[in-house]
């Protein structure tokens, strides 16, 4: 570094609120470009908010911030210079695609930035190689362990040459080795690209300590800024955790102090958790492997490892949450078992992935678990505000888990797993991610615990100052223990200076033989590449389009069940739809009440039961037994015949005859007085002929039915056909419904805000897919239509197949749209399915026709694209149509293209909040 | 320890509806779909309405002008067209469901003896207008010829008259039949995709396994998922019916309302236990989604909501005994149109019953090992 270029980023009272938060107040600085720059201070005081701002991943409020030379509130800006930009969020592995493949992710990177396929192999070859990913090239992400996701993490970041890289805490929760792996790696990268600007915020004070430049922050200001030495000199300290700690305002430093730890003093006898030989298999994957150790009461025991070690599998089943595959696990001397209710009120469990209720508030959160865990009713208040302020969280009290940082949502977890002041504490990395004054705050809460209370805690960590501070810990790697023991024993055993130091040796010890995990050197020199920036911007690329197209593939492919349900799942709604919906009312149950008796009214009767629409039930004996069996829904029809019927029917004399029909549903009752009326004037008119030979009206003249399209009259012609529309509404909506909401949801929408894609382009990469998939759909129905329900096609087959794309095109658009408009996966899937399926199945003509519809319905049915569409495909099918008859409602399913693209446009937002 | 049982569910399902309560896109399409989707559910008639009929009039007679002077809205909607090259094009694009060709000469023929026929071509593709239209059709020229013919000379037949009375609606309206059933559908729909959805939602975010390992058991959960969000549903039901489907639709209900609701109660626990059953069988969200519609479609069209169940093939019909949707449908059509009692209902009321056990022990029994399948 030498002399002082113009600064990457530079901000001018920056002030960023969430509600009524403020999470950054009036924050000017300059960063210094060319070096590495780490932002430090505890959780919740700004500094992802920072980052996410500079990244160009959040839309500003207010203030101004200039990035590589201009202003991020400009969109033109953003746009060109987001291709220079590389952001790794935080969390492990929250931009990668979980069932996508290591080199799948980076892949999907590089296409978004527009690399050809050459270039992409050997940039992946390298940055897999210097990662020392290589031999996990075709691993899924999500099985990948922490360290390893983020090492992912920062090739996806690093494919495209990215002149400012910012990590977001890209160390948190990963093996010291890997971590010092990693730094070595940034290192090289940086020697290699010397002009690159690094900007990263950690909770570790001595990786900081590396770091070219700082910028310390509390309370969403900036307390000091420069290199470490300064920061340490202004403050007066040794190390840059104790500068930090002066540095703070005095009512924050108030509270922290020392920490002294009294020494355990074992009590005879009882164990509190006992494991031996703990086995547990995934499949093939053994991820603990005959784990033994035995913690007494009153001890703190610490778990040291990596993320996906196996700490947390060991300590699920300590709690219950997972059968062991072999070997036994006992608490308080009683074998653990998932029926045990007991023994699990005695313990309080913190699992990792921040258990909380991100929809209740924080004082909920507290109150649900005292309730579950059935503090005394008076006693939960006191509980709660005692939660609340020795975890310092009070300020937060009625906030939403979400609206906080990392580290307090952690500090809450562990709020909520204390209430019930349990005798055990089983804590799967509760100080991950808090700061150095909280984490000892916690610690201090927790040899309370221990040392007064008698309390068991059973806590893993990857912290190794914490680790110093238990009694007793084991060093886990890759699903075994590799040594257990006090701290400074371990340590003095492999003759180390440090903890961390031992660690190393002991995992550097189990690893050798296995693969060589520093990764090769990187070549010297890069080869050429070309200028990915400038070719990346743009308006619209097809390029990039494509790789979200590709990428959404591939996801589609890893889950075969949903593929199954998409394609199988069709056939078998139109074989139970087409068959089921049936018109034809026939079958109906009906009774007579013979008050006559005679021959005649036998006679009568018997027409009504010769009938293939009739079923006869018992007769019927009086006014309320008819009344009753109506009632029941038994009888659709009653018929009384009068007493005299036969002799004033002899006599000439007028008569009537008496019928109820249910008319519960409607369209059922009406068909059953037709058939009756018209079964009743047939027989009297055969009746006037037999006696007296006129020639009644009905033969006067004739009515010639002509049944045209359809003339079997067969109801599954005219339904199969109707269905397909139906079917391709449904199902393509439901599978894009989740596409953009899920994102949001799960975190990886980051990538959409920091590459250069456009909404449109990430729009219609999502939808192409789906696309695809709705045609293959189509063709399937339509060949069982021709097939299983022989039901012929007429008409032009390619004018369907054309209609068919454009209707799918639609369908996908309208699953898209509900998801870029909701905000919860829970309301994309109900809105969508509600505004599906009424219009489609009721009001686009499957059984009443578009045009009889009245008032709202006649809204929805014009202004929904499935009438026009199933119009296209009765025409086709039954009525021999083609591209010339149906013009009009092509021109129809277009039309609603656009307008679902751009409403989509509309609540695509290109920036997080 | 029987109250602590109960407390856990009671706290956990306020937990549930506190969840609720975030979401106001969800809340807003719960409104819609007891509100809005069935008063327009409610306005599509089912009887014949302006059915489009063409008349081709050749004959150009006292009769044929009284054939098409017949044909009365608001059942039908009558054009006058020249030919049938025209009718055929009308036809073709779904614009005519019915062509009458009156034929030239065709009184004349009549009174002459000659028995002439009028020709009636239907689309058979529409096809409950086209069947009922039909019939319709065929009557009203019927009665036309026999008035004409009763005019000019009197054929004395014996009169046996038809008193026809529709039992539970005897307007035939429709109204009456949609609103209830999509109440009905939307029920079902509501109930299975909010817990469903519950379920995976924890699952995806990691807090099920949080409440598995507290002292509480998967039944415990799964109560409180049941009670919670069928609250909802049942509260968003019973204000539909009263102030949508009795109020603003004005559908009058024959039965006791609060019966129905008691019917209502035990089919949510039926399908909020399937939708808890289907979130164990999911593994994501979308899985899920397609996994609903799958299920919920066939649910509400075989269910006898929508066409009669005596038309379905027998072994649909039996197969959907062991739907909840089916008694459902049933008992809600006995009480609200027939004012049937609960001496008529209680078959479908037990039989909703032991439907929901065995689904809410089919999804217990899968609670726990599947939450603790899944490797994260």
């Amino acid at each position: 570094m030498s002399g002082s270029p113009a600064p990457v980023a530079r901000l001018v009272s920056v002030t960023h609120r969430y509600g009524g938060t403020r999470a950054l107040d009036g924050v000017s600085l300059d960063l210094p470009a060319g070096c590495m720059a780490g932002c430090i201070g505890p959780d919740g005081v700004g500094k992802s908010t920072l980052l996410g701002l500079i990244a160009g991943a959040r839309a500003m409020q207010s203030g101004t911030i200039e990035v590589l030379g201009g202003d991020m509130a400009d969109r033109r800006h953003r746009d060109a210079v987001c291709p220079r930009i590389a952001y790794m969020p935080q969390g492990l592995g929250r931009n990668l695609y979980a069932t996508l493949s290591v080199y799948e992710n980076v892949d999907f990177f590089g296409r978004l930035f527009g690399h050809g396929r050459e270039e992409r192999e050997w940039r992946i070859r390298e940055l897999l190689a210097s990662t020392g990913l290589a031999p996990f090239t075709d691993r899924a992400a999500g099985k990948l362990s922490g360290g390893m996701k983020q090492k992912l993490g920062l090739c996806c970041a690093l494919i495209h040459d990215p002149d400012l890289l910012i990590l977001d805490e890209p160390t948190t929760g990963v093996d010291p080795l890997s971590r010092r792996q990693f730094w070595q790696l940034i290192a090289r990268i940086r020697a290699r690209r010397p002009g690159m600007s690094v900007m990263v915020a950690t909770a570790y004070m001595e990786e900081a300590e590396q770091f070219d430049w700082l910028v310390a922050m509390n309370a969403g200001k900036v307390l000091a800024t420069g290199n470490a030495q300064a920061l340490k000199a202004q403050a007066g300290s040794e190390n840059l955790e104790q500068a930090f700690v002066a540095l703070l305002p005095d009512e924050r430093r108030g509270e922290h102090r020392a920490l002294v730890i009294p020494p355990h003093q074992p009590r005879d006898g009882e164990m509190a958790i006992e494991a031996e030989e703990l086995t547990r298999r995934f499949g093939d994957f053994t991820a603990v492997d005959r784990v033994s150790f035995r913690i007494a009461r009153g001890e703190i025991f610490g778990f040291v490892g990596s993320n996906g070690c196996g700490k947390t599998t060991t300590m699920k089943m300590l709690t219950g949450l997972l059968p062991p595959s072999e070997g036994t696990a006992r608490l308080f001397g009683r074998t653990v078992a998932a029926k045990d209710v007991d023994t699990r009120r005695r313990v309080g469990y913190m699992s990792q992935g921040f258990s909380l209720y991100s929809e209740l508030t924080v004082r909920q959160n507290l109150e649900l678990h005292a309730r579950l865990f059935h503090v005394p009713a008076p006693e939960v208040p006191v509980r709660i505000d005692e939660m609340l302020r020795r975890f310092g969280i009070a300020h937060a009290a009625d906030l939403l888990p979400d609206a906080l940082p990392l580290g307090m949502r952690q500090r809450l977890s562990l709020a909520v797993a204390v209430i019930h002041r349990p005798e055990m504490l089983i804590l799967d990395e509760p100080t991950s991610g808090v700061d150095p004054v909280a984490r000892d705050a916690f610690w201090e809460l927790m040899i309370g615990l221990s040392r007064r209370d008698g309390v068991t805690i059973f806590i893993s960590t990857h912290f190794m100052n914490e680790a110093q501070r238990c009694d007793r810990i084991s060093l886990m790697h890759a699903g075994r223990v590799l040594a257990t023991g006090e701290p400074a024993a371990l340590a003095g055993a492999r003759g180390a200076a440090t903890l961390e130091d031992a660690f190393i040796s002991y995992l550097e010890e189990a690893e050798a033989g296995v693969a060589d995990a520093a990764g090769a050197d990187l070549p010297s020199a890069s080869r050429a590449g070309t200028d990915a920036a400038r070719r990346a911007t743009g308006t619209f690329s097809l390029r990039r389009l494509a790789s979200y197209a590709h990428r959404e593939t591939l996801e589609l492919l890893r889950d075969p069940i949903r593929l199954a349900f998409a394609l199988l799942g069709t056939a078998l709604l139109m074989v139970i739809l087409g068959y089921g919906i049936s018109m034809d009312v026939e079958n109906l149950p009906y009774a007579v009440l013979d008050r006559d008796g005679t021959p005649a009214s036998r006679d009568y009767a018997l027409n009504l039961s010769g009938s293939r629409y009739f079923v006869e039930h018992p007769p019927l004996q009086d006014h309320a037994e008819l009344d009753r069996r109506m009632r029941t829904g038994e009888l659709s029809l009653a018929v009384e015949i009068p007493p005299g019927f036969g002799r004033d029917l002899k006599r000439g004399r007028g008569t009537e005859i008496g019928v109820w029909v249910d008319g519960a549903m409607p369209f059922r009752g009406e068909t059953v007085a037709g058939y009756f009326q018209g079964m009743h004037y047939n027989y009297m008119a055969e009746l006037v002929g037999r006696e007296t030979g006129a020639v009644s009206a009905t033969e006067a003249a004739r009515v010639e039915v002509r049944y045209r399209y359809n003339p079997d009259v067969r109801s599954i012609n005219a339904m199969v056909p109707a269905v397909i529309p139906i079917l391709l509404m449904l199902i393509p909506a439901m599978l894009t419904a989740l596409g953009v909401v899920r994102e949001k949801e799960l975190g990886s929408i980051v990538n959409f805000y920091v590459t250069p894609v456009t909404r449109i382009e990430f729009l219609l990469g999502k939808q192409l897919p789906y696309v695809v998939l709705g045609m293959i759909n189509f063709f399937i129905l339509a060949a069982l239509a021709v097939t299983a329900f022989g039901v012929p096609h007429k008409g032009s087959f390619a004018a369907l197949t054309l209609a068919a794309l454009l209707y799918v095109i639609v369908s996908t658009g309208f699953g898209l749209l509900m998801s870029a408009f909701a905000q919860t996966q829970i309301a994309a899937l109900f809105g969508t399915a509600i505004a599906t399926m009424l219009p489609a199945v009721q009001f686009s003509g499957l059984i009443h026709p578009v045009s009889s519809l009245e008032g709202i319905a006649a809204v929805f049915g014009n202004f929904f694209p499935t009438g026009y569409f199933l119009i296209v495909s009765r025409g086709t099918f039954s009525k021999a149509l083609g591209f010339g008859d149906l013009g009009y409602y092509f021109w129809a399913l277009a039309a609603f293209v656009p307008v679902l693209t751009v409403l989509s446009l509309v609540f695509l937002r290109k920036q997080g909040r | 320890m029987n109250s602590r049982r109960l407390a856990n569910v009671l706290y956990l399902g306020v937990k549930e509806l506190r969840s609720l309560r975030r979401d106001p896109l969800m809340l807003f399409f719960i409104v819609f779909s007891f509100s809005i989707a069935i008063y327009s559910a409610a306005s599509v008639s089912m009887e014949l309405n302006k059915a489009p009929v063409a008349v081709i009039d050749e004959d150009r007679s006292q009769l044929s002008a009284a054939i098409t002077g017949a044909l009365l809205p608001p059942h039908f909607k009558v054009s006058m067209l020249a030919d049938m090259a025209a009718a055929d094009a009308g036809m073709d694009r779904g614009r005519l469901t019915f062509v009458l060709d009156i034929p030239s000469g065709f009184q004349r023929d009549m009174l002459a003896g000659r028995q002439p026929a009028i020709q009636l071509n239907v689309d058979a593709t529409q096809t409950s207008q086209a069947f009922l239209g039909a019939s319709y059709i065929q009557s009203i020229v019927a009665g036309e010829v026999a008035h004409f013919l009763d005019t000019r000379s009197a054929v004395a037949a014996p009169e046996v008259k038809l008193a026809l009375r529709m039992r539970f609606n005897p307007n035939l309206s429709s109204k009456w039949f949609s609103a209830v059933m999509e109440l009905i559908n939307n029920i079902t729909m509501l109930a299975i995709i909010l817990t469903g959805a519950a379920v995976i939602r924890e699952r995806e975010h990691g807090t099920i396994e949080h409440l598995l390992s507290m002292p509480l058991s998967p039944a415990q959960i799964m109560a409180a998922k049941v009670w919670a969000n069928g609250l909802v549903v049942l509260a968003a039901a019973a204000v539909s019916l009263n102030l949508v489907v009795r109020g603003l639709l004005d559908v009058p209900v024959a039965g006791s309302v609060p019966l129905f609701l008691l019917g209502t109660l035990l089919h949510l626990f039926a399908v909020t236990s399937m939708g808890i059953f289907l979130g164990t069988v999911a593994r994501s969200m979308p899985q899920l989604a397609l996994l609903v519609m799958l299920v919920v479609l066939p649910l509400e069209v075989l269910s006898g909501g929508m066409t009669p169940r005596e038309s379905m093939p027998e072994i649909v019909r039996q197969i959907m005994l062991l739907a909840p949707t089916t008694h459902f449908v049933s008992f809600a059509q006995a009480i609200l149109y027939r004012g049937a009692g609960l001496d008529v209902v209680w078959p479908q009321f037990l039989a909703i019953v032991a439907i929901g056990g065995a689904l809410f022990a089919a999804a217990l029994a899968r609670f726990r090992r599947t939450i603790a399948d899944v490797q994260t």
